[in-house]
C-alpha cells in the first residue's frame, strides 16, 4: 500500500488536473471481525501509537476505531506549544523524546507538521517564580536539555511588544527560556500519522463508538462498537477526556477528573510575536499562528466539565492577564474560541502503561498539554502494548503510582500551562 | 456561566463567587480505621475519582456569602444543577433515583440506611 510521496512534483502534476486527482490520504475501510490490537481513540496519541506499532513493531493488523472524526478531540482543540522544559527526570525524558522526534517528523511521514522551533519564553512575574523556574533550569541543564534563564533586557529584546514597566502589578523579572520549542500544526499531526499508519496496513476507523469492553475473567476478549463487535486480545485506550467513561466499561476506576480547557484566536494581524510566551503567574499563554492570528490559551474551568464548552469567566480571566502583559492586543477582536475536555490527574503527568485488567493498556492523563508529548507517548505506547511490558520511559508513568506514591509531580513545577 | 445558590444561606450568585471543591461523599478511610487500611484505599481516596459524563455530586463553597461549604448535584453534559444541599446530608431522593454508575451503587445502599 505504497503511498505516492507529496513533493513538489507531485504538486506539480496535480496543478495540471486542476488538483482534482490528489488520492485520499486514507482509506475508510469497514471494521473487520477481529485484529491483534485495537486503539481507542484517533487523537495524535492513538494515531501516533498505531503508526510506532506498524512500523517499529511490525504489528499491521490493528485499527484505531474513533468516535467522532481524527483528531477532532483535543488534538485539534489545542495552541499547538511543543516544550520540554519540565523539572522531574522522567518528565524530562518522555517530553524531550517528543520533541526530538517532532524535528523530524514532517521528513519521515513526508507531511508537513509545520515544526517551528521558535522558541518557548515562560515569564517569571513573581520572586517565587523566578527561584522556581531558576531550579527547573539547572535541573534541564543536568539533562542535557538546550535551556537557560533569560534577563528581563533580553526578554523585552525577543519580544518587544511586551510591558516591561517595573511598577506594574507583576513586572517581568526575567524568563525561563527553551530556543529549540516552538509550535506545530496540530491537524496535521494527526493527518501526517493517520496517513503514515494507513500506509502500513493500520484500518482507522471513523464514526465507530466504542459501547462496551468485553472481557473474559481478567483478560479483555473484544470490543463492543457502534459499527459492531470487534474481537481482540489488546486494547489501548487513548481517549483524554473520555477516558473514565471508557475505562469504566472494563470496569477499572482511573485517578483522573475532566475538565473544559479553553483556547481563542484573534483577528489576523502583522508579525508581532516571534515566539510563545507563557506567564503562568497570571494565567495566560499566547503565540502567533503562520496566519497572522493570535492564539490565546489560559486555565482550565474549575470543575468537571464533558460539555466541549468552557465558562465565560475563564475566558475574561485569561484574556485579563495577557492584556496587562501585552497592552497592544487590548482592542483585537477574537475571532474564534473553543473548549476541549482535558483529563486531569493529582500529579499533573501522564498515566501510559498496563492495568488490573490483562490486555488493556491506557495512556491518558496527559491533561492540559498533550500535543507536546504526541510522538513521544506514541512511541512508547506502542513498545508497551507490542512487549506487553512498560517502556523505560513510560514505566515511571505506570497507574499503580498512585498507590505506591511514586507521584510525579509537575503541578507545582509547571504551575498552570503545560 | 454557572448560576448557584449556597443552601446555608441561601445567597445566590456565579462561577466566581463561589469555588468548587470536587467530588462529594468521599469519607477518608484512615479517619474509621488508622491501622488497617492499605496502600489502594489510601489512593482511592486522594486521587480515584467517578469522574462521570452527566449527574455529579460535588462539593461547592460559598466564597463571598457564609464561607460555608455544601452539596450539590450537576450535571457535566449539560452543566444544569439538579439540587444544592448541606455538606453532611444526601441528596433530595428523586436526585439520587437519577444517579447512574457508580453513583447508583453508592447512594443504593444509603437511601436503605436512611429510611
Amino acid at each position: 500500500m505504497l503511498k505516492p510521496r507529496y513533493s513538489i512534483f507531485s504538486l506539480a502534476r496535480n496543478a495540471i488536473s486542476y488538483h482534482k486527482d490528489w488520492e485520499r490520504a486514507w482509506r475508510s475501510p469497514q471494521p473487520k471481525t477481529e485484529y491483534d490490537a485495537v486503539i481507542v481513540g484517533a487523537g495524535g496519541h492513538g494515531l501516533a501509537t498505531a503508526y510506532y506499532l506498524a512500523k517499529n513493531h511490525k504489528m499491521t493488523n490493528i485499527a484505531v476505531v474513533e468516535k467522532g472524526w481524527l483528531g477532532g478531540g483535543n488534538t485539534g482543540r489545542n495552541t499547538t506549544i511543543i516544550r520540554s522544559n519540565y523539572l522531574q527526570d522522567s518528565s524530562m525524558a518522555i517530553y524531550e523524546l517528543a520533541r526530538s522526534l517532532y524535528e523530524g517528523l514532517s521528513q519521515e511521514l513526508n507531511y508537513n507538521m509545520m515544526f517551528s522551533p521558535r522558541g518557548v519564553m515562560m515569564l517569571c512575574q513573581t520572586q517565587h517564580e523566578l527561584r522556581a523556574f531558576q531550579r527547573t533550569a539547572h535541573a534541564n541543564r543536568l539533562a542535557g536539555l538546550d535551556c537557560r534563564m533569560i534577563t528581563s533586557a533580553e526578554v523585552k529584546e525577543i519580544v518587544p511588544i511586551i510591558n516591561d514597566d517595573a511598577n506594574c502589578r507583576y513586572p517581568i523579572l526575567g524568563a525561563f527560556w527553551q530556543p529549540r520549542g516552538g509550535t506545530g500544526r496540530h491537524d496535521a499531526v494527526a493527518w501526517g500519522y493517520a496517513r503514515g499508519a494507513d500506509a502500513l496496513g493500520v484500518d482507522i476507523i471513523q464514526n465507530c463508538e466504542v459501547t462496551g469492553i468485553q472481557r473474559d475473567g481478567d483478560h479483555v476478549v473484544g470490543l463492543e462498537t457502534s459499527r459492531g463487535v470487534i474481537k481482540t486480545k489488546k486494547i489501548g485506550v487513548v481517549t483524554a477526556g473520555n477516558v473514565s467513561t471508557v475505562m469504566d466499561m472494563a470496569g477499572v476506576r482511573m485517578p483522573i477528573e475532566s475538565q473544559c480547557l479553553q483556547a481563542l484566536v484573534s483577528e489576523p494581524i502583522k508579525p508581532v510575536l516571534g515566539c510563545v510566551v507563557m506567564a503562568n503567574t497570571v494565567h495566560g499563554y499566547i503565540s502567533q499562528s503562520d496566519k497572522g492570528e493570535l492564539v490565546i490559551g489560559g486555565g482550565t474551568d474549575g470543575y468537571n466539565n464533558y460539555s466541549q464548552r468552557g465558562s465565560f469567566p475563564a475566558l475574561e480571566h485569561t484574556v485579563t492577564a495577557l492584556v496587562e502583559t501585552f497592552p497592544i492586543i487590548s482592542r483585537l477582536r477574537m475571532l474564534r474560541q473553543w473548549g476541549g475536555i482535558v483529563d486531569m490527574t493529582g500529579d499533573r503527568s501522564p498515566i501510559i502503561g498496563k492495568t488490573p485488567v490483562e490486555g488493556l493498556y491506557v495512556n491518558c492523563g496527559w491533561g492540559t498539554g498533550g500535543f507536546k508529548a504526541i510522538p513521544g507517548s506514541g512511541f512508547v505506547f506502542a513498545d508497551t502494548l507490542a512487549n506487553d511490558r512498560p517502556h523505560p520511559i513510560a514505566e515511571p508513568f505506570s497507574l499503580n503510582r498512585f498507590s505506591e506514591g511514586r507521584l510525579i509531580d509537575e503541578s507545582v513545577s509547571a504551575a498552570v500551562a503545560h | 456561566m454557572l448560576l448557584i445558590t449556597c443552601p446555608v444561606c441561601h445567597a445566590q450568585g456565579d462561577e466566581t463567587d463561589f469555588h468548587c471543591g470536587g467530588q462529594a461523599h468521599i469519607a477518608r478511610p484512615a479517619t474509621t480505621n488508622p491501622e488497617g487500611i492499605t496502600d489502594e484505599q489510601q489512593s482511592n481516596y486522594l486521587f480515584t475519582r467517578i469522574n462521570p459524563k452527566g449527574l455529579q455530586f460535588e462539593r461547592w463553597r460559598c466564597d463571598r456569602g457564609c464561607g460555608k461549604w455544601f452539596n450539590a448535584a450537576r450535571d457535566t453534559m449539560t452543566m444544569e444543577f439538579k439540587a444544592f444541599y448541606g455538606a453532611t446530608e444526601l441528596p433530595p431522593a428523586d436526585v439520587m433515583k437519577q444517579a447512574k454508575g457508580a453513583w447508583a451503587d453508592y447512594f443504593k445502599s444509603r437511601m436503605k440506611t436512611s429510611k
